[in-house]
């Protein structure tokens, strides 16, 4: 099916190119809902990409690309949960959510993230997944999840090593700091820096461009430079697993969520 | 070399602008949380606006616990 309407995003195929788009308020936060629409989405794509050059992945809300894992609902799960389900459904849910984002990875497309705003977390990850992204000036990018007791789960700490400097990738992790465009651009993350509200047309006309190119080429060309460390990504999701069944990674989850304090973003 | 007044004035400027809120409402020692009505991801953004226009990085762990305009802009003063 060419295009899908859903409740967490949408997609449409049109001249050579799909365009995910992000919209699960308040700040597409990803939850079992939107990892359901994601996995139906990977499920089109091979049929989609024999239509298409191009996919870019974009959000339709003005708060940004995407805030990353819905907290709310993981600390529902832990709490109303044995605990042995409970890291059960932690490790399913990582391992649907790894299958996701290794399929929009190893896609023979290429890809970019159009991303405004909020990039934290999970949506950094999933915009890792891109071979290209694409920032407006109003972006900010953050891995918040040492604050957790947690380390990013969605693949985020092989694909960001694999494109940065260790070195960068310490920082980021380690402090839990975020940075806006102008650094994400001088680390190499972020390749097109744009005017605010212009890194859709940016992208569309990114896309415009490769139509040129032959596919099968464009295809070869990214599999050679672009790997994708599946040795890595099967640890993260053990050292994540281990990481959830310690209590500090609740008590940490209860403070957020609980939070009246104004700040609950900032580390 | 900008003095500290002029910061405090360029940061009440961009508030001002950004978050709909008219200029004469905002003073120095106002929380901004509560004065442009703002939760902490209106924060982050608000900050990247001061990173571009000061041309500064700003660590956002040393804003932990800053919420009125006359810490902050003394924050950025240390960057510029």
């Amino acid at each position: 099916m060419n295009s899908f309407s859903g409740k967490a995003v949408s997609w449409e195929l049109a001249n050579g190119v799909i365009e995910l788009a992000l919209h699960r308020d308040p700040c597409n936060e990803i939850g079992t809902l939107f990892l359901g629409e994601l996995e139906q989405f990977v499920s089109d794509l091979p049929s989609l990409e024999e239509s298409a050059h191009a996919l870019i992945i974009h959000s339709k809300l003005s708060c940004g690309f995407s805030a990353g894992g819905d907290l709310r609902e993981l600390y529902e799960g832990i709490r109303t949960t044995e605990q042995k389900a409970a890291l059960a459904g932690i490790r399913d849910f990582h391992q649907r959510i790894h299958h996701v984002m290794n399929t929009l990875d190893a896609s023979p497309l290429t890809t970019i993230a159009s991303v405004h705003g909020i990039c934290f977390g999970g949506g950094l990850e999933l915009a890792l997944t891109c071979d290209l992204i694409i920032a407006d000036k109003t972006s900010r990018f953050c891995f918040p999840e040492l604050r957790l007791g947690i380390i990013p789960g969605f693949g985020g700490i092989p694909r960001i090593k694999r494109d940065l400097g260790n070195a960068v990738v310490r920082d980021l992790l380690l402090t839990g700091r975020s940075f806006n465009v102008t650094k994400a651009q001088q680390i190499g993350l972020v390749s097109q820096v744009v005017g605010e509200g212009e890194a859709l047309r940016a992208a569309r006309g990114t896309a415009a461009q490769l139509a040129k190119f032959d596919r099968r080429t464009a295809a070869t060309a990214k599999k050679f430079i672009k790997p994708i460390p599946y040795d890595e990504l099967r640890q993260e999701i053990e050292i994540v697993c281990e990481l959830y069944a310690r209590p500090t990674v609740q008590a940490a989850l209860k403070k957020f969520v609980e939070s009246t304090d104004a700040q609950p973003y900032l580390p | 070399m900008r003095t500290q007044q002029q910061t405090i004035d360029e940061i009440l400027d961009l508030a001002s602008a950004q978050f709909k809120v008219p200029r004469e409402a905002l003073l120095p020692d106002d929380d901004f949380f509560k004065k442009l009505g703002i939760d902490s991801l209106q924060a982050l953004s608000l900050l990247t606006r001061l990173e571009q226009h000061f041309n500064v990085e700003l660590p956002d762990y040393e804003l932990q616990g800053v919420s009125d305009f006359r810490t902050l802009a003394e924050r950025i003063q240390t960057r510029l």
